[in-house]
This record gives C-alpha cells, sequence and structure tokens, in this order.
C-alpha cells in the first residue's frame, strides 16, 4: 500500500532533523526554489489534495483565492486538534514535526507568505515544546528566517497554544484566538484568504493537508493523484477508536472499504462483538448503521451513505451500546462547547442535552423525538457557525438508523410510570 | 500585587516578538500567569492588560472564554479525565468514578491537603489509546483501575 505520510513515522529519532534530513527531508524546497509561487499552487490543484481538517474544500484553490496583491499574508495551521474520535494530527506533530514546517515552507513560498503560526491546543503543550524544539532546528539549519537557501524568501514560524476551546478549530474563530480575542467565529464572507488574520489574506490549513503538501512536490502531483478514487486522491490518516481490537491511526489510500479498515487494520471488533454503529469522520457527522461498512472510505461514498469523512475518524461501537447514550454523550460535548454567540446554537444545544438525558434516565415521552427532530431542523443551517450543524447530526442521524434504541428507553419509562 | 518573575520575563519578551500585534500576547500571558501561581489572579489579569495595552475587564472577558485558565486556586496536580465519546465507550465513567471515591472528593473538588484537583474534560485528542487523562502537562493512556492507582500513589 502506497503511503505518504507515515511510510518511515517509526524511525527512531525522526523528530530531529539530523534523522529527518538523512530520510530526505527538506529535499522539496530546492525543487520548489526552482519553480514559480504559482506552479506550486496548481501542482497542489492538479493533485487533488483536499482539506484534511473536515471540510474537504480543495487546498490549491484555498490558496488561489488570496486576496491578489494584498500583503503581508499569513499562514495559521490548525493544529488545535479537538473533533471528539480524532488524535491524527498528534501523530504527525509529535514524531515527524520537521514534516509540517517543510509543508508550510512549501505553503508560504507558494503563497507569498513570510509570517506562519501553528495553532497547537492548550492540552498539546508537550506537543508545542516538541515543535518548537523542531523550528529552533529549522532556523539553525538556515530553512527558516531570512533569505532560507539563498532563495530570497523569509519566513518566521512560531507556535500558538490555544487554552480549552473546542471552536477554535473552526478557523475564523482560530482567527480571533490567535489575535487574542474570545474564540468566537467571525461573520464569512469575507474568508480568510481575503480578509483573514490581522484583517490580512490568510491561509488557514490543517496538519496533515500541510504535511501532504512535501510528498506532492517531491513525488509530483501524478504519482499523489494516481492513489485514491477519482474525486478522493491520495491517503488519509484515520484514527480508529471506540469498540475495536486495534484503535489506532492509520493511513490509508482513499476509497478502502471501511470494512477493512475496521476488520483488517483495527483487527475487528472487541471480544467479536458485532458491529452495531460506526461514525465515519469525527462526532460531528452522522453516524451509520452496521449494513454500510462496505461504504468505500472516501469523501464521495461516505456523502453518499449519508454522513462526511470529516476530519477522519472512526467511531466504532458494537452491539452492547445504546446509541442514545452516545448521542447523550456527544449533545452534552456541543452544549458545552458552544461559544454562545448565537442563539439556535446555544439554546438548542441545551434543549438537545436535556431532551436526551430525559429519555436517558426513562423519563422520557413518546412526543420526545418529534421534539428533537423539530429542534434539529430548527438549528441546521441557522446557527452562525457549523457548530451547531454538528451538534445536530449525532442526534438525527441516531433517531434515523437507530430509532429501536430511542424506542426501548421510551417503552421503558411508559413502563415505569404504568407500574 | 502581580509580578512576573525573572524567568517568565525572559519567556515574554520572546512571546512579545512573535506578533505585529500586543493583543496576540494575551494567551500567552495568561498561560505564563497561571504556570507561575497555578491560577489567574484579578491583580494578574491588571498586569497583562498594562503588557498588552488593553483592560482588565477585557482580559477578563478573554480568559473566562477559555476552560484551561483557572480563576480559583487548584491543587499541585490538575486531572482532566477526558469522558467523551471514545473514553466512554470504554469505561471512562466508571474509572472517573474510581478516582473520585479514591481522592475522597466529587468531580471539580480538590483534595483537602490541596493536591489534586479532578475535573472532567472533554475530548483530549488521544482517542486511539482510550481511555485518557491529563495529569498536569503529562497524558495517561489506556487508562485501567491499576493504572491509575499506580499514577496517584506515585504522586509526592
Amino acid at each position: 500500500m502506497k503511503l505518504f505520510l507515515t511510510h518511515n513515522i517509526d524511525t527512531k529519532d525522526l523528530h530531529s532533523i539530523k534523522v529527518y534530513k538523512k530520510q530526505g527531508g527538506y529535499g522539496s524546497l530546492e525543487k520548489a526554489f526552482a519553480k514559480k509561487p504559482d506552479e506550486i499552487v496548481q501542482m497542489v490543484k492538479d493533485s487533488g489534495l483536499r482539506g484534511r481538517g473536515g471540510a474537504g474544500f480543495p487546498t490549491g484553490l484555498k490558496w488561489s483565492f488570496l486576496a491578489k496583491d494584498v500583503f503581508p499574508r499569513y499562514l495559521a495551521c490548525n493544529a488545535d486538534e479537538s473533533e471528539p474520535g480524532t488524535c491524527k494530527d498528534r501523530v504527525l506533530l509529535q514524531k515527524n514535526p520537521h514534516l509540517l514546517i517543510e509543508g508550510m515552507i512549501l505553503c508560504a513560498y507558494a503563497c507569498q507568505i513570510e509570517t506562519a503560526y501553528i495553532y497547537l491546543r492548550g492540552e498539546f503543550y508537550d506537543l508545542a515544546e516538541i515543535m518548537d524544539k523542531a523550528l529552533e532546528e529549522a532556523y539553525e539549519a538556515g530553512y527558516l528566517g531570512a533569505n532560507i537557501l539563498g532563495s530570497g524568501m523569509n519566513l518566521e514560524m512560531y507556535t500558538h497554544l490555544g487554552a480549552g476551546a473546542y471552536i477554535c478549530g473552526e478557523e475564523s474563530a482560530l482567527l480571533n484566538s490567535l489575535e487574542g480575542m474570545r474564540g468566537e467565529p467571525r461573520l464569512k464572507p469575507p474568508f480568510p484568504a481575503v480578509e483573514g488574520l490581522y484583517g490580512k489574506p490568510t491561509v488557514v490549513n490543517n496538519v496533515e493537508t500541510l504535511c501532504a503538501v512535501v510528498p506532492i512536490m517531491n513525488e509530483g502531483p501524478e504519482a499523489y493523484a494516481a492513489v485514491g478514487t477519482e474525486k478522493s486522491k491520495g491517503t488519509k490518516l484515520v484514527s480508529v477508536s471506540g469498540h475495536v481490537k486495534k484503535p489506532g491511526n492509520y493511513e490509508i489510500p482513499m476509497g478502502l472499504p471501511t470494512r477493512d479498515l475496521i476488520y483488517d487494520l483495527a483487527g475487528g471488533i472487541r471480544d467479536d462483538n458485532e458491529l452495531k454503529a460506526w461514525i465515519p469522520g469525527g462526532s460531528s457527522v452522522p453516524m451509520l448503521p452496521a449494513s454500510l461498512v462496505d461504504t468505500p472510505y472516501d469523501y464521495e461514498a461516505i456523502a453518499a451513505a449519508g454522513s462526511m469523512l470529516g476530519s477522519g475518524a472512526l467511531i466504532v461501537m458494537d452491539h452492547t451500546t445504546n446509541v442514545v447514550e452516545e448521542a447523550l454523550r456527544l449533545a452534552g460535548f456541543y452544549m458545552h462547547e458552544s461559544c454562545g454567540k448565537c442563539t439556535p446554537c446555544r439554546e438548542g444545544t441545551r434543549w438537545l442535552h436535556q431532551i436526551l438525558s430525559d429519555i436517558h434516565l426513562k423519563k422520557g415521552k413518546e412526543s420526545n423525538i418529534a421534539l428533537l427532530e423539530d429542534i434539529c431542523d430548527n438549528m441546521s443551517f441557522k446557527c452562525f457557525c457549523p457548530l451547531g450543524d454538528a451538534a445536530v447530526a449525532p442526534v438525527i442521524s441516531s433517531i434515523q438508523n437507530f430509532r429501536e434504541d430511542y424506542e426501548e428507553l421510551l417503552n421503558l419509562a411508559k413502563a415505569g410510570t404504568a407500574s | 500585587m502581580f509580578t512576573f518573575s525573572e524567568s517568565s520575563e525572559k519567556q515574554i519578551e520572546k512571546i512579545m516578538k512573535k506578533y505585529p500585534v500586543k493583543r496576540s500576547a494575551i494567551l500567552p500571558l495568561l498561560a505564563l500567569a497561571q504556570r507561575q501561581d497555578g491560577y489567574i489572579t484579578p491583580e494578574a489579569m491588571v498586569e497583562i492588560g498594562k503588557r498588552i495595552d488593553c483592560s482588565p475587564a477585557y482580559v477578563q472577558s478573554v480568559c473566562s472564554f477559555y476552560t484551561m485558565f483557572y480563576t480559583k486556586p487548584v491543587g499541585k496536580y490538575v486531572i482532566q479525565f477526558c469522558i467523551n465519546i471514545s473514553c466512554h465507550l470504554l469505561g471512562c465513567d466508571d474509572l472517573l468514578e474510581y478516582t473520585a471515591n479514591k481522592l475522597n472528593i466529587k468531580v471539580g473538588e480538590t483534595t483537602a491537603d490541596n493536591k489534586i484537583t479532578l475535573l472532567k474534560e472533554e475530548c483530549l485528542a488521544e482517542c486511539s489509546a482510550a481511555p485518557v487523562m491529563r495529569l498536569n502537562d503529562t497524558y495517561h493512556t489506556n487508562l485501567t483501575r491499576e493504572k491509575i492507582d499506580q499514577i496517584l500513589d506515585s504522586l509526592d
């Protein structure tokens, strides 16, 4: 299986620049500097790379949207990994920090950026230390700073730690946080490519996305695009968690059947139990039933199955799970993480949590399901940012696909009232 | 009265150079104040406000947005226990209750000797090694009751 990101991840001391360089690290820079910035953007477009943070937007296209001739421009790497189930970026940050730095240099060159920030969630304090050490090494080696490798390119790169707020993974909230404000999302448009950090054109990309630019530069966009499906190119780093025998982060070619991911790579369901439900791309996407486990793991196929690839976090639940309990857990999460800026999200997440809580405690009423659906309808596409839609996904999908779990609890509530 | 220590001042010098706008230093400065005193006092907010040309009220409004900033004293050790879905599927509720009982406190409280604060936390992004907790800056993964015993017993 062709891997682009993790083929050498277990090399001892890969995090040090010495070992990284021995593995060919930073070799893409001279190749890039021999080309014009626009050519690099075109290569990334040709590779078919799409944003690995959750939205799946074509990366090269995003770069090409930067406001023309407006400077300075900024790059913000989104390392605020907070989507429940997702722990893939941490592997890259921890074990291969120079890959990220190299990818960010390529992006900065392509987009004519001279200042870049790596926004890490506050809990990643230890990973920020690793990144800082790697940055120091990169400066010493002349890959960062003024006139990089004699190319005339200048780039300063810094880490920045958040302090505990899921919403800061949303790109405009991340920029507000980086500007020293509460991490509330901004109205879009203007998009960050036009008015981003400090009001200047800004690229915001996920860790995995930026890392993928390095193999695209080294091996060529054709080699990258040769892996995967027609519209989902390359490989995806997937975090598998929950009821599997071998949870872990697995890099797979896009389009691999989800069954292979769960039963081969992740070793199958614990205790050889039956698969009941799976969430393909982190808690913010609809959960799917076991009957759809042959769905290829790529953007289009998972969308056709009724969900989203999201951040690439596959959460697996076996037949012992009551899905309502997990939907409740996630409702609690979104209630906690709603920033409070807009009413449908602030109020809606609380209502969802309260009603699910009643149902879970066997105090629900039959009318509760319709009420949940109504609240979800009043939140979907009516919230200020995607957090509201994310909060709706586990609730609606669990009602659609696992209604029997709700009915079981509602029947128990009925029996309890009757006795 | 709050003052940054000499070593904090050295770090502040580096932090301020990172950003074209002083206000961007607010999270790093709050984090630094918390590392120094264990939590963030109103006096620290006043001092931080001076450094970044913002009012103390502004500093407080930002501080209150982020859950990792404590505005009340916490224990020498802070345990952040993940309760989100991947950890929940693998029994974190039982382990959290076990930890609370062992420490003889409720979740959200600090032990009487001010040694350990136990908090529940949303996803810590180490889901494929669930259940997970963070003890100060260190992650502990694949938790079991035995592991929790060992970790708690090892704290001085």
